[in-house]
């Protein structure tokens, strides 16, 4: 009887049509009647955009051309897009210190590593440096220390919505958790002031702070003293982000079971202890895929700027489509900035994709 | 403190106005009546900044965008220009404040700018309740049509049935109704957010015919590939004579505004160029000229300004005429008639009091 059990017969190969490249398309789009119209009927649909746009985009497209008297063909008129593409990332900045500018950018990614991996050799190192690059970047792009004075009104393009939104993205994620605690505190005058804080920001569109940054502010300021726009701009994000950022932080507090910060107290933790080792990196692991969403949000609603009269990507991109040589090329223009857009926020996502993954991993 | 506070009501008169409705020029009448006043001397504020603060648009065809140099330019660009090279004898002097329709008045009210040259209507309640000061009229606008020609129609009387695409809440929208109440003619309203869209929207045939105001009109045929197959109709159905403008209440300060625009014009009356101003400052038989150009008399003193006041205005781009050609003229992508902005003596209506 042994033997036979050892002779096991080796498994035959599933029937070819459960299996391989049909087997995936007969479970996954034709598993059902209504799933296959559902599955031809898209991918009519596909069919039917995705050759315009590829044509429209590239095979019938034409990227040289001093203006759009230029482009004699049906597609897309990508001239004026390699014309101005130094506008579109850098605004009205002057053309011969834009160097700085793309080294502010490149330093960007070693200040970020640490955020990233922890297994770099120099990680100490880096850590500082990442500390100190608010202050390089800032010397960098508005001038001193031997560099030419660069006014921030000629901030513009891609690069303003880079420096509001990454400004706002890192203020505010410190300011929410802080919020968040308060909210929850015992404290009644602390409570009080971040409910009303969180509310008030809340209850308002960014727009409107944005209006009130720049006309209201200024006279209720003493005369002399004069705050710059693009800071009023990141202060007024970061409050309104904060406040979106409390909420979802708030969020990840409750689902923390009492217990928890009982047994904190047990261990003879203190309040900040206790939420440093205990409360907050477990609520903060919950809440990333909202703190990620309320970046993202953020990054997008930079483009809001304009009704201030900053440039940003898109604003300049409008300011740039009026002029009468590049008229009626808007269409051109979205589809430019959203890629620029897209590109960002997807690595946003990705990255906090990644995040949960590793803390997971930790948590086993 | 009283001139804070008064301030304060300003901006808030001007929010209140922008807050509540999407289309200034109609309701502003509905706020209560108070005025936004100048604190006086904003030509030595000006003076003391040594930069001249000026509103224009965010972009617009024709008006303010920018060059391939990253440079502001534009109709409305100009006049900044040359008020910041009378002032402070420097055109390029200036600090642009882009702003949007509903962010203006209050900029103007809270003296974040001095001046306003954003092709904006002078309309009384501007004027009056939001406490203005328009100090001229620099494009004389108006609401008119495009069609196709194969329609067959030559007037816009003859839209009977037609769809119009049109942009919601403007002025375009009521002047609209009015003109066809009045010639008892039906249409069909297409209503549409932005030029952009609505210029899409007419290409894609959803509507007949398209109407805005005749140099934005301008602006979104010079983009049509078949431009001979659509035709602007002769009728121009409503006034838009759009200004630059002062805070109210700083009488020397819209003079000197009010008297760079007319130089620029008189200038053109006069055949005052760029070109010829340095052979004419040698003296002239003319003595209207001699005095605008502050070889005789003494207009510049009368403004608190040096003698050669007009003669930087004049060279910063040009006189009016100049000025129109370069950014909006036949010869510009554009491609606007003078029409009623031609002067006087040429069938328009364009006429500056005299320089004496």
């Amino acid at each position: 009887m042994m033997a036979a059990v050892d002779n096991y017969k080796k498994s035959r190969p599933p029937p070819a049509a459960s299996a391989g490249v049909i087997g995936w398309c007969r479970q996954n789009l034709f598993s059902s009647f209504s799933n296959t119209i559902l599955t031809l009927v898209s991918f009519y649909l596909l069919a039917l955009a995705i050759p315009a746009f590829l044509d429209w985009a590239f095979f019938s497209s034409q990227i040289s051309g001093n203006t759009r008297f230029d482009c004699k063909v049906e597609g897309a008129c990508w001239a004026w897009v390699d014309q101005r593409f130094g506008q579109f990332l850098f605004g009205f900045y002057p053309e011969g210190e834009r160097w700085r500018v793309i080294l502010a950018f490149v330093l960007l990614f070693p200040a970020l590593i640490p955020w990233v991996t922890q297994d770099l050799p120099g990680q100490r190192y880096l850590r500082w440096f990442s500390v100190a690059y608010p202050a390089i970047a800032t010397i960098l792009l508005a001038g001193g220390l031997g560099l030419r004075e660069v006014p921030t009104d000629k901030f513009g393009g891609f690069m303003l919505n880079l420096i509001v939104g990454l400004s706002g993205i890192v203020l505010s994620l410190p300011v929410g958790i802080l919020l968040a605690l308060g909210r929850q505190s015992k404290l009644p005058l602390i409570r009080w002031l971040s409910i009303g804080f969180i509310e008030a920001i809340r209850g308002v569109p960014l727009i409107t702070l944005l209006f009130v940054s720049n006309i209201l502010l200024p006279i209720f300021l003493p005369p002399d003293m004069t705050l710059d726009s693009i800071i009023r701009v990141i202060i007024m994000v970061t409050a309104f982000a904060s406040a979106y950022m409390a909420e979802v932080i708030r969020g990840g507090l409750q689902a923390i079971p009492s217990g928890q910060i009982e047994a904190a107290h047990a261990m003879g933790l203190n309040y900040w202890k206790s939420m440093r080792l205990i409360v907050l990196p477990q609520a903060l692991r919950i809440s990333i895929p909202g703190i990620v969403n309320t970046f993202i949000g953020l990054f997008k609603d930079t483009t809001l700027v304009i009704v201030i009269g900053l440039f940003d990507i898109l604003g300049i991109a409008n300011a740039m489509v009026s002029n009468p040589d590049w008229l009626g090329l808007s269409t051109e223009t979205y589809v430019f900035v959203a890629v620029f857009f897209f590109a960002v926020c997807f690595s946003m996502s990705r990255y906090s994709m990644w995040l949960e993954r590793r803390l997971g991993k930790q948590r086993h | 403190m009283k001139r804070f506070s008064i301030k304060i009501a300003a901006v808030a008169l001007s929010l209140g106005v922008v807050a509540c409705d999407e289309t200034p020029k109609e309701k502003e009448s509905k706020v209560a009546p108070t005025s936004s006043v100048a604190s006086g001397g904003t030509l030595d504020d000006v003076k003391k900044r040594g930069v001249l603060q000026c509103g224009i648009n965010t972009g617009l065809a024709g008006f303010a965008y920018t060059d391939d140099a990253g440079k502001w330019a534009g109709f409305d660009v100009a006049y900044c220009r040359a008020l910041a090279a009378a002032v402070l004898g420097d055109p390029d002097k200036v600090k642009y404040v882009n702003l949007t329709g509903k962010n203006r008045f209050p900029a103007l009210a809270s003296g974040e700018i001095d001046v306003l040259s954003r092709n904006t209507t002078w309309t009384f309640s501007r004027d009056v309740k939001l406490g203005f000061t328009f100090i001229g009229v620099s494009y004389y606008d108006g609401q008119g049509f495009i069609g196709r020609k194969k329609l067959g129609v030559k007037s816009a009387k003859e839209l009977d049935g037609a769809s119009i695409c049109i942009q919601t809440g403007t002025t375009t929208e009521l002047n609209l109704a009015d003109f066809f109440r009045v010639n008892k003619i039906k249409y069909e309203p297409v209503p549409i957010e932005t030029n952009e869209e609505a210029r899409k929207a007419y290409l894609a045939e959803r509507c007949d015919v398209y109407t805005t105001d005749a140099s934005g009109l301008a602006a979104t045929k010079s983009t049509f590939s078949d431009a001979d197959k659509h035709m602007v109709f002769p009728e121009i159905i409503s006034k838009e004579p759009l200004g630059p403008l002062v805070r109210q209440g700083d009488d020397a300060w819209a003079d000197i505004a009010r008297w760079t625009l007319n130089a620029l014009i008189n200038a053109e009356e006069y055949g005052v160029t760029s070109a010829n101003i340095d052979q004419m400052l040698k003296g002239t038989k003319n003595p209207e000229i001699n005095r605008m150009l502050g070889t005789e008399g003494s207009l510049g003193e009368m403004l608190g300004l040096p003698k050669d006041w007009a003669v930087k205005a004049l060279k910063a781009g040009g006189n009016y005429g100049e000025i129109f050609d370069r950014y909006l003229g036949e010869k510009t992508p554009l491609g606007l008639s003078r029409g009623l902005n031609a002067l006087w003596k040429n069938g328009g209506i364009l006429y500056a009091p005299p320089m004496r």
